[in-house]
């Protein structure tokens, strides 16, 4: 039977449509309401609730867990201090990417890696000779994400024990939730100001309840998988099995892809401690030998336009972010093939479709124009496109501290 | 009296059938010869207790080629194979290991007796993916002959040694593990637990007498990881109507292109004429003329049987006699007057899917152990489906037929008396096992059947019981099935070929010796 979270007694009174999907084994809302826009519109205008549960959770203790997690990631923890959270990648030893995730480091010797796919074996494999304890603790944590200009108001309504106007962007601290004991970190999958709250599965139904009370006074609305999709594209924030593959879950060399291939050259230290991966990582940077880089394009809608009128038809857009691969090309003629829209979306906020795009290094530099295919009435035309900067929505609230 | 056909296949098993539509397919007038009253050979459902149908010995469906299904339109002739919809592993004392289709499914399964054990085994199938892929090739080419290269083999060799090349590093390494080791060696490099590893160590051994310590046994494992559904890499189904409907289909195409299909028509002989196959005699006398004879049965009846001794030479002789057959397993079959209650199974739908007793690793050796001297397992290993819980008319309403494929069991056992006496204590034996597990079952059994490896000889023409027509071992394939310089379809005689699973690719329902004989004999063009 496909399993279900421990908030599932009220994510699924709530979910109105009866609209799930599968994410790691468990059922997840698609949409709450039948008009997932809504829930959109809560992350950029008031605060979203989701179930982020199904994330793979493992803890990492002992004196050698700040060096089994720097041999693992290719983020540089040399500096982490507990309280610190990593966005990262690990790479196996080709340097292809398996996994994403976020390393929050907890206390001096205790470490927890939330990840999206299994990574079990491989914390134990990478562990031989270190000594450190590792629990795959994912069943033993809820959590919940509030994202969205009000999740700090309404989160310090109900937080006893942490200052969360002082806590920094990718910072975590414990803190009394409702009666309970969490973990809340200031982070999320959406680009906004947010937060992610841990619980024991013991105190979901209280938390959630405790949020839900306060759903009014603070525009908060429940959020399902296709909001969380708009909002993390318009973030830039890439998604496997959308923007990459795990090489983990591919035989085939063709669909890895390494940090860089990926656009995500910031988080690789290729002078810092050894790390899985980092002298293939090193050859590839020396030798220049990247196949692609991730960049994010904008669709030029006028000439989708037209070619609707040429059908008598208005312009149609995305109702939902898409998932690719979708062909890019040099030229209009799509005779050179130069990589895929690995994913995009018309953006509400920004009224301007975008999409991440995996291309050629040589195609990825800021304002360089390309191809990208588009159906028009079953018919692909190629649509002028141009590499922009990502995130393509990065307020300034995401980052900054409270009053 | 004298008839004449273009081609005369001997044995109506799914090869011979699939070898004769391929042919009727191309035009030539065509006439299968089947010795028993039904066709199928050992692709056949059977009425052997009234008013239950028995998958007599092939009892599930994975390998069959999709070139086959879709080049004789089998759908069309009523092949229709619904995938197994789980594996009900029985324990020891401890609790059933249980996995599904879905990944995350099984992924909690495996987690109650491994967290990771859970990660690894998509990792597992990964790998056997990527195995599987990489030999794949191999099904679809006509072996060549490395002693005495045309240039076809060398074209064949060339094309291989691309693809191989194509491989990669790792890919080559694993393949190169997955030719050389040991089911239990090979296992032990992804699983920890016991029973995760004796659950896929199962089908290492199936049809092999072997135990999952023998090395070669990962190749068996990879074998049956080769088989597609839709595109799902070893997937395993059943057909409606049991495994003999799979050779009904293939049949009923043969007759729509025009074959002919005769049953009670045991051949005695191929008649050669100057080192030339001109026809055959059948047991009753008859004469019956034709330019090519195939013969789909296994290498020793089609080559020590069926023709005489001086129409070969002394080499192949003698490598056809050493041929290693040795049946390792038999078969019960049973008519059951209810629902059978396994210990820990909470979910009686699990009884749709495949429910196999072999719940260690040693439990698989030890079951190797007591048979390889010539006897049968005193716990022997099985693979039990319920056909009837997918297609209810194989049974009568609220009753059920179960299918018990068993190892090991030898050919002969002596020490247990005369056939009768061998053939009882064998099914004790694996009742008795069974009951350790499925406690009710000897209350609700009404019949059943037991064949041991000299029944399927007896019965099907299996020589020495082997269900693949001679083990799957790396020295009995590719280019050395069944014989080194032979492994092309023909035969030293003149327009005698043959066609049976102890040709390449092998055994199981898969057609594809049958389809590659087709091709030979059509000069290569269908």
């Amino acid at each position: 039977m496909t399993r279900v979270t421990p908030f599932h007694s009220r994510t699924s009174a709530l979910c109105e449509g009866s609209r799930w999907e599968e994410w790691a084994g468990f059922l997840a809302a698609t949409s709450y309401d039948l008009d997932f826009t809504l829930e959109y519109d809560a992350v950029r205008w008031g605060c979203a609730l989701f179930d982020v549960s199904p994330l793979f959770k493992y803890d990492v203790r002992g004196p050698d867990a700040k060096a089994l997690l720097q041999r693992v990631v290719v983020r540089n923890l040399a500096q982490s201090t507990p309280g610190r959270v990593y966005y990262t990648t690990w790479c196996d030893d080709k340097g292809m990417v398996m996994d994403d995730g976020a390393v929050f480091h907890l206390a001096e010797d205790h470490f927890r890696m939330s990840t999206t796919i299994p990574n079990l074996y491989w914390l134990q494999d990478n562990a031989v000779g270190f000594d450190v304890r590792i629990e795959d603790v994912s069943e033993q944590i809820a959590g919940i994400a509030l994202q969205g200009p009000t999740s700090r108001d309404l989160l310090k309504r109900m937080t006893k024990n942490a200052d969360l106007d002082r806590l920094p962007y990718f910072h975590c601290a414990g803190a009394e939730l409702a009666g309970a004991p969490a973990l809340i970190s200031r982070t999320g999958y959406t680009g906004d100001l947010g937060y992610e709250i841990f619980v024991e599965p013991q105190h979901a139904e209280s938390v959630w309840d405790a949020v839900m009370e306060l759903r009014n006074a603070y525009k908060l609305r429940p959020a399902g998988l296709l909001a969380l999709n708009e909002a993390r594209l318009e973030a830039g924030l890439l998604q496997i099995d959308a923007d990459f593959t795990s090489a983990s879950q591919t035989s085939f060399d063709v669909q890895k892809a390494s940090p860089f291939e990926l656009g995500l050259d910031w988080m690789v230290d290729l002078d810092g401690d050894f790390f899985v991966g980092r002298d293939a990582l090193r050859k590839e940077k020396q030798a220049g030998s990247s196949r692609w880089t991730t960049v994010g394009i904008e669709l030029d809608v006028r000439v989708i336009e037209k070619f609707y009128r040429e059908y008598g038809m208005p312009l149609h857009l995305p109702e939902r972010a898409w998932v690719g691969p979708v062909p890019i090309y040099s030229d209009e003629a799509q005779r050179h093939h130069i990589g895929r829209g690995t994913s995009g979306t018309w953006s509400r906020l920004l009224k301007k479709y975008i999409a991440i795009a995996r291309v050629e290094p040589r195609f990825g530099k800021l304002g360089t124009r390309f191809f990208i295919e588009e159906m028009v009435e079953a018919r692909a035309y190629s649509i002028p496109a141009a590499v922009v900067k990502m995130p393509f929505f990065d307020p300034p609230r995401k980052k900054s501290l409270g009053a | 009296m004298t008839q004449k056909y273009d081609a005369i296949v001997i044995g109506a098993g799914h090869n011979g059938l699939t070898c004769a539509a391929y042919l009727a397919r191309a035009g030539r007038k065509v006439l299968v010869l089947e010795r028993r009253y039904l066709i199928g050979g050992a692709t056949v459902t059977e009425e052997i207790y009234p008013g239950f149908k028995y998958t007599v010995c092939s009892y599930v469906v994975s390998l069959l080629r999709p070139e086959v299904m879709r080049e004789l339109e089998l759908a069309k002739h009523g092949l229709q194979i619904h995938p197994i919809s789980s594996i009900f592993m029985a324990n020891h004392d401890g609790p059933p290991l249980i996995t599904w289709p879905d990944e995350a499914k099984t992924r909690e399964e495996i987690k109650k007796f491994s967290p990771r054990d859970a990660d690894m085994a998509p990792k597992f199938a990964a790998a056997m993916y990527e195995m599987a892929f990489a030999v794949k090739p191999i099904l679809g080419l006509v072996p060549p002959d490395l002693s005495a290269p045309n240039l076809r083999d060398l074209a064949t060799l060339r094309e291989f040694g691309k693809h191989l090349k194509g491989l990669g590093k790792d890919t080559f390494h694993t393949l190169y593990k997955v030719m050389t080791m040991s089911s239990e060696d090979f296992l032990s490099e992804f699983f920890e637990t016991d029973i995760v590893r004796a659950g896929y160590a199962l089908s290492s051994v199936i049809g092999t007498f072997l135990g999952p310590k023998s090395p070669g046994t990962a190749y068996v494992l990879l074998h049956h990881f080769m088989g597609d559904l839709d595109g799902a890499y070893s997937a395993w189904g059943a057909q409606l109507g049991g495994t003999g409907r799979v050779a009904e289909a293939i049949a009923s195409a043969a007759r729509s292109h025009g074959a002919e299909i005769r049953v009670d028509a045991p051949v005695a002989q191929v008649i050669v004429k100057n080192g030339t196959a001109v026809g055959v005699a059948l047991e009753n006398g008859d004469e019956i003329h034709a330019e090519t004879v195939v013969s789909g049965c296994d290498p020793k009846v089609t080559l020590r049987k069926l023709v005489e001794e001086k129409e070969l030479p002394a080499d192949l002789v003698a490598r056809i006699d050493k041929f290693k057959y040795r049946g390792s397993s038999g078969k019960l079959n049973l008519a059951l007057d209810g629902i059978p209650k396994f210990n820990g199974m909470t979910d009686p739908s699990l009884l749709k899917g495949s429910l196999p007793i072999a719940p260690s690793m040693d439990f698989l050796e030890q079951a190797y152990d007591d048979a390889k001297y010539g006897a049968f397992s005193k716990r022997p290993v099985m693979e039990i489906e319920m056909p009837s819980m997918i297609d209810p008319t194989m049974a009568p309403p609220d009753k059920h037929v179960m299918s018990i494929f068993v190892q090991y069991c030898s050919y002969d056992m002596p020490e247990y008396g005369d056939r009768d006496q061998q053939r009882e204590a064998f099914g004790n034996a694996v009742i008795d096992t069974l009951a350790e597990h499925c406690p009710n079952i000897e209350d609700i059994m009404l019949h059943k059947q037991v064949l041991t490896p000299w029944d399927l000889e007896q019965q099907i023409g299996l020589t020495e019981g082997n269900i693949f027509h001679g083990e799957l071992t790396l020295d009995q394939l590719f280019f050395f099935r069944p014989a080194a310089g032979y492994a092309d379809y023909r035969t030293p005689i003149r327009n005698y070929w043959q066609c049976g699973s102890g040709t390449h690719p092998g055994g199981g329902i898969m057609a594809m010796p049958g389809r590659l004989a087709a091709r030979e004999i059509l000069g290569g063009r269908f």
